[in-house]
């Protein structure tokens, strides 16, 4: 029988991005919050130290930053049909844990989406007919637009200080940015980031070939900054040991450089760190939430009552919180009844590396950081005619590499003995001289009916709780979409004087062994339905008022872009909403 | 009627004359008056009372804090009302003769720990301001520990005759060619805030060295910089506007408080008003400090090679490939007096434990640097900080190993 | 901090309220660090990894031990200018690795029930890396044997080494029970990775693999070499325990 605490008036699930957001924004309010955070407390420059973070094996490849799969895991099949079996070791996605979350470890890359992609299914309807989509596919619009979008855009880009070159600036298509983007209201708050040789020869290939090549956004600052909470970040010093990692010199944006520290001294804001909230709870009438029951580091249980619930506990663990809370209606997708579940994604990832003269090139490639690169956007979301291609959705391309770190980077070209003497003499002559994107074609991926998240009927977590059991495959819109985008990708690597290529293309069976992204969304998702979505526009819980859901869980589908920036800018939107609406008359904001 | 009007006089006099009676016994406006209990609260911040009264996370003003000297601990009593564990059944002379004349309530002297040679140049008011802060106070029932002195510095009546040595009683007197401004600063440096206690090195017996009067003393594991305008290991490449904004936010374009100083920041010096840290500062850059400096040792060439290695790898991560920090964010190495300062106690023991900077309302990032005493042995850190201190400009004695040495095993079973 | 609103000052009432009546304060505390009001520090914080301990084997026994160490050097075989893996530490590194925590397979999730299925689901047996080689090690050992007339592996000459791993590789060298080919892949990937490694982990000794490649190791600050395009960097490299620049007198 779990023991109460105090009351406090707001309870944030799960210490990230948006949970520190939250807590930012409801402090303001002079409301009491207190977070719970699964994993531990993390320091920037105790934790992240430029003493020993240059670890790859410690924090690579045996990913030490993160959840631990016996902590929490989940199950994985491909289809319906087959026995979903436990992902015993991470591999196609790593999820985060502590303080910070996915916001520790991230590499800053900050894209808007598009305003198309807001409104998906009705562009894409619009534009090519719906016997254009495929029928299984179950594509939403959002219910907001990218303009709705914009002013929160703009306050997360100024809160990390981004570094870019504005493509499109109240309307106006700007030189050297992205020409694509929905417009802007002000520029970047910091200039992009110097590219490496590498990364600038991409952009001077891709000009050449009349593409319009610009920085990616990053949140791994050129310059010093102050953020509007007076919080002081200094240059990216491009130590190439970004994503999987923490930063020591305070030059990420993470939640510890960026709020944290103007957050801990507030008198109405607490924190627990190593403690697992493990149900949230609803009173009799299920309609509205009482609080929650976390766990403590020694497995005891405790409750916390509180008069709102902000669950913000990364994409996986929120659609399985509502599952095991009972909020909600499962997804059934034989009937295509049920919310909770539906519309699950991921990202559609692949790459080319090129192989160059040693003689002509040196890369240096362990000169990076997490989002560098040149990019070109002509091939995402609906911006070329999709018509004589036979597929919807696309993503940007581009010269992304953030590191040469070298158990992952000495590669050989095709061909090549895997080990010998042969082995040996080619890594050494292509260290330098490789260019190895890592997520060089960062596609879209849409829902459908079929991929989705539900309970397992097996196997249990260490609380005995059935594991969330995930059905996913690769289907052959994104198939067809990422042959496209590698090939135009290829084009431009060989453009660069690359002499061999090993171009990867992604392809089904969807693969849970290797890594591809964490940018796991859908599930909670956000939509006008009731019928169809778990949230309104503001991220309210249509069943329980008083529960908002952050996080990509809220994504209908997922665009060609890292979705961290949305992901922020959608919780300064359910915040605004929650500030200026919800605290002045609690109950439902949009009526169903 | 006669008679009544008469004895309504006699009780409005003797109403009065009760009431002059109660003012006169207090001395001074009301207790409870408002504007009192303000300035008592506001000296209270100029002398840090929290610093050594108030257990960090405990009770107020409650005691039980062990303040380190080098004679031994002792352990600061709770001065929040409390009639039997604190001061509220003291008077008002008890309290003041403990305050400026080191003297407690039952007659035996205080040991200076409580810095009553500073708070000698308050005036009375000044104290009974305080005393009426302090009473407004929750009263906090808390008794403390005894004193844990070693013989024979715990015999309180040995301290008849080290007063005789070191301490002068009297209020502060302004220096009439002097401004304003000068005067304050050198009344609030002298006296509520005692920056001597830490800045001015002392005599074996724990009196000050005044012929060193601010120019850095070494205590509690850590030196304390040079704050007199010398020019290498002082103030003296700080503008008074520096000085101010330190003091104000506890970071500068250069530097930022750590350890001690970032409590006393904390606690005191980010609460002070403009003008008085404006004070402090003008009066600090008044003094000239040393002048007659010999030229420093040359530093081995291979040394510095050694030093730039391990700068160049490791501390130019924040600190810059030319050693110029990023300002309020990581400091500037070099323009830091602290890291050319002639005791390097603090410099090492930065490098060997981590440190934290302080975080206030101005500055609230309290930046921290990792600690390296697990990666680099004692001669690297003596090769990089000796590096550091001869590098972009500066000329400083070289750092032996054996001082890291030294500062390892001093530091080694310290909380801080 | 903005006055709370009504509807705020509602919900703190209905607290006041319902709120007293089940609070148990200090009878047992939650054991979970309370975060508030300032950033925590301490002196000395922070994890540094621990070296290895140079000396005996951990893992393996003397037998494995020089099968491993034979194995190392024909993945990467030493050459004049860079030493093979044998010499470069990699069967060192495979050892305390396996010793480790990554041996026990600590933190996976290895409860039952353990079933087949496709390749794309991942390892789905109970055998962690440590119990693998140990079984891999036997199976190879005696496909070796088998094949070589008696002979272990160590003992074969360097042509007949490289032409049991071939067979290996192709599949063709099989025993049953076991699946040496992907033995072997995991094995590959082991030893390289150790040979990449910080040289605190045992491989990579004296950073022979980063001299190789021309990696500088474990910097942290490359602001003056972002504009320099096409220049070779000219730093020797450094591990996360310093290089032989850090110490000269």
């Amino acid at each position: 029988m779990p023991r109460r605490l105090p009351r406090k008036d707001v309870v944030i699930v799960g210490f990230g991005w948006t949970g520190a957001i939250i807590a930012n924004e409801l402090t303001d309010e002079g409301l009491e919050v207190i977070a719970f955070e699964r994993g531990p407390w993390r320091d920037a420059p105790t934790d992240f130290p430029p003493g020993y973070m240059q670890d790859e094996l410690r924090y690579r490849i045996r990913h030490e930053l993160f959840l631990r799969p016996d902590q929490l895991t989940f199950t994985f099949r491909n289809t319906m049909g087959q026995t979903a079996l436990p992902i015993r070791s991470w591999g196609a996605f790593m999820p985060p844990n502590g303080v910070g979350g996915g916001g520790v470890h991230w590499n800053a890359e900050m894209w808007r989406f598009l305003p198309s992609d807001f409104v998906l299914k009705t562009h894409l309807t619009e534009r090519y007919g719906a016997a254009f989509l495929p029928p299984d596919m179950t594509i939403q619009d959002w219910g907001i637009t990218y303009d709705e979008l914009e002013p929160h855009y703009d306050r997360f880009e100024y809160l990390c200080g981004t570094s870019g070159t504005a493509g499109n600036l109240r309307g106006k298509i700007m030189d050297g940015g992205n020409p694509f983007e929905g417009p802007r209201s002000r520029p970047y708050p910091t200039p992009a980031q110097a590219q490496p040789f590498s990364h600038t020869l991409f952009g001077k290939a891709a000009r050449e070939l009349g593409y319009k090549p610009f920085p990616q956004p990053s949140g791994n600052l050129s310059q010093a900054y102050t953020n509007p909470l007076g919080l002081r970040m200094g240059p990216c010093t491009y130590c190439g040991f970004c994503e999987w990692f923490g930063c020591g010199n305070y030059s990420k944006a993470t939640p510890q450089t960026t709020i944290l520290p103007h957050l801990i001294r507030k008198s109405n804001f607490s924190l627990r760190d190593n403690s697992e909230v493990v149900r949230i709870n609803v009173d009799r009438s299920g309609k509205r939430a009482t609080g929650v029951t976390f766990v403590d580091s020694s497995g005891e249980e405790w409750e916390q009552q509180a008069d709102l619930v902000i669950l913000s506990a990364y994409t996986m663990f929120n659609v399985q919180l509502l599952l095991h809370s009972q909020i909600g209606q499962p997804y059934d997708p034989v009937t295509n009844t049920g919310v909770v579940g539906r519309n699950y994604t991921h990202q559609t990832i692949s790459s080319v590396n090129g192989f160059f003269d040693n003689k002509k090139f040196n890369f240096n490639p362990f000169i990076g950081s997490g989002s560098i690169g040149m990019c070109i956007d002509e091939f995402n979301g609906d911006n070329f005619d999709h018509g004589p291609h036979g597929f919807v959705g696309g993503g940007y391309v581009g010269q992304v590499q953030t590191g040469g770190r070298p158990i992952e980077s000495t590669l050989v070209p095709p061909g090549t003995p895997a080990w010998g003497a042969e082995w040996k003499k080619a890594v050494k002559d292509n260290y330098l001289s490789t260019v190895k994107p890592g997520t060089g074609v960062h596609g879209s991926f849409y829902a459908y009916r079929d991929i989705y998240l539900d309970l397992d009927p097996v196997y249990k977590d260490r609380f005995g709780r059935p594991l969330m059991r995930i059905t996913m495959d690769l289907k052959d819109n994104e198939i067809k979409q990422n042959k496209f985008l590698t090939d135009k990708f290829a084009e431009i690597i060989k453009a660069m004087g690359a002499e061999k290529l090993a171009v990867q293309y992604r392809t089904a069976p969807y693969d849970i062994t290797t890594y591809q992204t964490t940018h796991l969304n859908g599930g909670a998702i956000m939509g006008s339905d009731p019928k169809t979505s778990v949230l309104n526009k503001y991220l309210q819980s249509w069943d329980v008022p008083n529960l908002f859901v952050m996080g990509a869980s809220a994504f209908p589908q997922n665009a060609g872009y890292n979705p961290t920036l949305t992901v922020g800018a959608l919780a300064y939107w359910s915040a605004a909403a929650i500030r200026n609406q919800y605290l002045k008359n609690p109950g439902r904001l949009v009526d169903a | 009627m006669r008679r009544i009007l008469q004895s309504r006089t006699l009780a409005c006099a003797a109403l009065l004359s009760a009431l002059t009676a109660c003012c006169a016994h207090a001395g001074s406006p009301d207790m409870q008056e408002f504007t009192q209990i303000e300035r008592g609260r506001y000296l209270s911040i100029l002398s840090d009372c929290a610093g050594c009264h108030t257990v960090p996370g405990g009770r107020p003003f409650s005691g039980g804090r062990a303040i380190e000297t080098p004679f031994g601990n002792i352990v600061s009593p709770n001065v929040t009302p409390d009639l039997e564990t604190g001061i509220g059944a003291w008077s008002d002379d008890q309290f003041d003769a403990a305050v400026r004349k080191g003297i407690g309530r039952t007659g035996a002297h205080l040991y200076p720990a409580m810095p009553y040679t500073a708070y000698t140049r308050l005036s009375r008011d000044d104290v009974m301001a305080i005393r009426a802060y302090l009473s407004s106070l929750e009263p906090v029932r808390s008794s403390r520990n005894a004193n844990t002195l070693p013989f024979p510095f715990n015999i309180r009546s040995a301290m008849i005759v080290w007063n005789a040595l070191y301490f002068t009683a009297g209020d502060y007197k302004p220096d009439p060619t002097k401004s304003a401004e000068w005067n304050r600063g050198k009344f609030i440096v002298d006296g509520p805030a005692h920056c001597g206690a830490c800045h001015t090195p002392k005599t074996l017996l724990g009196g000050d060295r005044t012929d060193q009067y601010l120019q850095g003393a070494n205590l509690q594991g850590w030196s304390a910089p040079d704050i007199t305008n010398s020019r290498r290991t002082g103030l003296g490449s700080w503008t008074a506007e520096d000085v101010a904004l330190y003091l104000k936010t506890g970071h500068n374009r250069t530097s930022a408080a750590t350890g001690p100083m970032a409590e006393a920041v904390e606690l005191s010096t980010s609460r002070m008003r403009d003008e008085d840290t404006k004070a402090i500062a003008t009066y600090l850059k008044s003094l000239p400090g040393k002048t007659d400096e010999a030229a420093p040792a040359q530093v081995d060439a291979n040394v510095m090679a050694a030093g730039g290695a391990i700068y160049r790898d490791q501390c130019s991560a924040c600190h810059g490939i030319e050693g110029k920090g990023v300002p309020h964010l990581f400091p500037a190495l070099a323009e830091s007096t602290m890291v050319r300062s002639n005791d390097p106690t603090t410099a090492i023991r930065i490098v060997l434990r981590g440190a934290r900077s302080v975080g206030t309302k101005a500055e609230p990032t309290a930046p921290g640097m990792p600690s390296y005493g697990w990666q680099l042995d004692d001669g690297q850190i003596a090769a990089v900080l000796s590096y550091v201190r001869n590098s972009w400009g500066g000329a400083s004695a070289p750092i032996d190993a054996k001082d890291v040495t030294r500062v390892r095993s001093d530091t080694a079973l310290r909380n801080d | 901090m903005k006055q709370a609103t009504l509807a705020t000052i509602a919900l703190r009432r209905r607290e006041f309220l319902a709120g007293t009546a089940m609070l148990l304060f200090s009878a047992t505390t939650v054991k979970a660090a309370t975060i508030a009001g300032r950033l925590p520090w301490a002196p000395n914080a922070g994890s540094p990894p621990p070296p290895i301990k140079v000396g005996p084997w951990e893992f393996f026994n003397g037998d494995e031990g020089r099968a491993i160490e034979a194995l190392v050097d024909c993945i990467i075989p030493p050459d004049p200018e860079t030493p093979g893996g044998k010499d470069a530490g990699c069967a060192v590194f495979i050892d305390r690795q396996l010793a480790g925590p990554y041996g026990r397979q600590e933190g996976l999730y290895v409860r039952p029930p353990f079933q087949a299925g496709a390749k794309n689901q991942g390892h789905q047996s109970a055998s962690g890396p440590a119990q693998d080689y140990r079984e891999g090690l036997a199976a190879f050992d005696r496909a070796c044997r088998q094949r070589s007339g008696g002979k272990p592996f160590a003992e074969l000459s360097g042509d007949d080494r490289i032409a049991v791993l071939k067979a290996v590789e192709k599949g063709e060298l099989k025993l049953d029970g076991v699946d040496l080919k992907s033995f072997f892949t995991q094995l590959v990937k082991d030893a390289q990775m150790g040979f990449f490694a910080d040289p605190i982990y045992g491989g990579n000794r004296d950073m022979v693999a980063w001299k190789m490649i021309g990696y500088p190791g474990a910097r942290y600050n490359y602001l003056d070499w972002v504009n320099r395009h096409n220049e070779r960097f000219p730093l020797p490299p450094v591990g996360m325990t310093g290089n032989a620049q850090w110490t000269r007198s």
